[in-house]
């Protein structure tokens, strides 16, 4: 029995799936004989190959059919903004394309309720030959606009864009940033009912993407649309949704206000990285003083997969102690995908003291507001009785980190991956 | 909530034809094609004489070849090849132009539809009217190559529009029909540019329909007719020739052909629609 639509219901989506098939692998031929034929045969093979393509349903069982959404139910009142999160690949693009009718469901429906205006990608359908001017008009049709209504809108589109001077040169002219401005402009005058955006305000720069943020909000807030926001930007998912749900291969598992489903999100995330925890083992040293765990923990006190931007990190590192030694010393080596090390937790000078260790325990390294970009990264661990190496693994852990507010004001390092941040202060006179 | 559009989304839909989007969409369309049109010769010398150069070189050989070397007579004595050849080639060359690019549509517009939902449609007709500048901008030649043998049309020259629109209806059929194979088998991107000769060498462009009459016989070459380029090409011709009657027959064959290719081209599109996305 399917649920029964509520009047105010902007979207409702219905037991949907979407089922792709994949290449599986082929077996490759060894001789001659079995090569020729094959290349004989190809073409029979890669015709029924492409034909099916498209002929997946929801009786399909076959081992190349790969399901990038399935089960998926939701509504979505009029008014809410509504952020989707989860990991490249948890199918959150897929479930755009089918709420924006780019592609369409295997099984389930979806009920719309409104003019919907999706922006998968700014721009598109750009032609680089056009001038400004005739690319609004392009891009705004291509968006569903009329004539007429780009008409009424287009000074306020170019006043928005901030690029009167050059709308009548051709945009393979414009820098990147200026396409982004002119191509977002548009899009903010679309006025839909219902507007469904992907990621797209991870470009431009900052100035603009506060104005692109402030319009989304004016949008969502004051005239009462509803907006469905796919990011992974978790400060704005919690600045600017009213609910959120979570997607994992391709299902929803967990739905709920924004603040409590990023928490979820960043805890719970089936992390890439540390996925051996025997991987200790492989340390060298003569592990009289040795580390044989470890768990990453957020300010709540929760054991996280993936840290937050400008959070407080806690890296817990459980050890043994076989024979006692003097002055222990351990070392957190953080370094970047490049195997730059970027920087060192040194216990030696931040601990006030000598660390008195147990026979078996815990040592917790608290880095108050965690100084690095979105990436992920590698620590090096050591354990030292004063000069001695007694425990030394080269990328014993690996941190992913998400964005976040590092500075507390609103806007997130977009444009940056895989550094430190350094908190500093501005004076203007 | 008041007059807000119910869309529901879900596999194999059973609406048809939304006249209305596609009505909605009209806009779109007309932006399209002012594209196609503006960016078309961008960044050439020529620009415009383009679109005049092609027809006229294509003049210049038929006339060499069929009329002088091979002799090919244009079943009238007071027509002159050029002439002849002119009225057939200009009409063909809108044909060919359309057919290749309205084909390849769909895989030139998929960084576009896989992004955007907008009716699909529209796709592999905005060629058809993108195209018809060049039509008009080639009557140039036709007009200046009368001038030169001082032909006068016939009576019958307001009836051009009706094999032009031939024309116009079987492109944009033939448009719906390989622009959705081409997408999922790209085979038809190369096998186009092959048949592309073969199909020109089949309609009466350097030859009057005429003779395949005279040859094969009345039957033959009502089947012939079947091809809607017959109708198109040659009565487009007849219509601006002396002394010619009509071929209403052929002309009408031709048309039905050619309606029922854009039918049936629109229902496939239609059905395939749904995966362009998928096999793009």
């Amino acid at each position: 029995m399917l649920p029964n639509l509520i009047n105010e219901n902007a979207v409702a989506v219905i037991n949907l799936g979407k089922a792709y098939r994949i290449g599986v692998a082929e077996k490759k031929e060894d001789n001659l004989v079995s090569a020729i034929v094959k290349s004989i045969i190809g073409p029979i093979k890669n015709f029924s190959k492409i034909k099916s393509l498209k002929t997946v349903n929801s009786t399909s069982n076959e081992s190349d059919v790969f399901w990038a959404n399935r089960n998926i139910t939701f509504n979505v009142k009029q008014g809410e903004v509504l952020g989707i999160i989860g990991k490249n690949g948890a199918g959150k693009s897929t479930l755009l394309k089918m709420l924006s009718r780019i592609t369409e469901p295997t099984e389930g429906r979806i009920e719309l309720q409104g003019r919907v205006a999706s922006l998968l990608e700014v721009g598109t359908g750009f032609n680089p030959d056009l001038t400004g001017r005739e690319n609004i008009y392009l891009n705004g049709t291509i968006l569903g606009l009329t004539k007429k209504e780009i008409e009424e809108r287009y000074t306020s589109i170019v006043e928005f864009s901030g690029i009167e001077k050059f709308i009548e040169t051709p945009v393979k002219r414009y820098s990147s940033g200026m396409k982004v401005r002119l191509a977002f402009a548009v899009a903010a005058h679309l006025d839909p009912e219902i507007l469904i955006i992907d990621e797209v305000l991870a470009v431009g720069d900052a100035e603009f993407q506060r104005k692109c943020l402030g319009k989304m909000q004016e949008v969502a807030g004051k005239q009462g649309r509803t907006v469905l926001f796919v990011s992974h930007d978790m400060a704005a998912v919690k600045k600017l949704c009213t609910r959120a749900i979570l997607l994992q291969k391709g299902t929803i598992v967990y739905e709920g206000i924004p603040e409590h489903v990023v928490n979820y999100y960043l805890q719970n995330a089936a992390s890439i990285v540390n996925d051996n925890n025997n991987f200790f083992d492989n340390a060298k040293g003569n592990k009289h003083f040795e580390l044989t765990q470890f768990e990453l923990i957020n300010e709540q006190g929760n054991i996280i997969q993936i840290a937050e931007s400008g959070k407080q990190l806690e890296i817990k590192l459980y050890y043994k102690v076989h024979e006692t030694g003097p002055d222990p010393v351990v070392i957190l080596r953080f370094k970047n995908n490049l195997e730059q090390v970027l920087f060192t937790c040194l216990s030696r000078n931040s601990y006030d003291g000598i660390m008195s260790l147990k026979k078996e325990g815990s040592i917790s390294c608290i880095i108050p507001s965690l100084p690095l970009l979105p990436g992920i990264y590698a620590v090096d661990l050591f354990c030292k009785y004063g000069q001695d190496v007694t425990f030394e693994l080269e990328e014993a852990l690996k941190i992913e980190v998400e964005k976040g507010d590092f500075f507390g004001t609103g806007k997130l390092n977009n444009d940056m991956q895989n550094g430190m941040i350094v908190f500093h202060n501005w004076k203007v006179d | 909530m008041k007059n807000l559009t119910k869309v529901v989304i879900e596999n194999s839909s059973k609406k048809l034809f939304d006249f209305s989007e596609l009505f909605r969409y009209k806009d779109l369309l007309y932006f399209m094609v002012l594209r196609d049109v503006t960016v078309m010769y961008k960044q050439t010398v020529l620009g415009f004489f383009w679109a005049i150069l092609n027809p006229f070189f294509q003049i210049v050989v038929f006339s060499l070849i069929f009329g002088k070397i091979a002799g090919i007579s244009t079943g009238q004595s007071n027509l002159p090849y050029p002439v002849f050849s002119c009225l057939a080639v200009i009409p063909w060359s809108y044909f060919a132009s359309t057919f290749t690019a309205s084909s390849n549509s769909l895989i030139t517009t998929a960084p576009i539809f896989t992004k955007v939902y907008f009716p699909r449609m529209i796709i592999p007709i905005v060629p058809i009217f993108s195209k018809l500048v060049d039509f008009f901008i080639s009557l140039v030649i036709l007009v200046c190559v009368m001038l030169y043998y001082k032909y006068v049309p016939g009576q019958n020259v307001w009836l051009f529009p009706i094999p032009l629109l031939i024309i116009i209806i079987s492109s944009a059929g033939l448009g719906f029909w390989l622009s959705s194979l081409a997408l999922q088998y790209r085979d038809f991107r190369f096998a186009i540019g092959f048949f592309l000769p073969i199909l020109m060498y089949l309609a009466p462009v350097a030859y009057p329909a005429l003779k395949v009459k005279e040859q094969l016989g009345n039957t033959a070459y009502h089947l012939y007719a079947l091809y809607p380029l017959v109708g198109g090409v040659e009565g487009f011709r007849s219509s601006f020739l002396q002394n010619q009657i009509f071929p209403w027959d052929i002309v009408a064959i031709s048309g039905a052909s050619a309606i029922f290719i854009f039918i049936t081209g629109a229902l496939y599109f239609k059905k395939m629609e749904k995966h362009f996305a998928d096999v793009a």
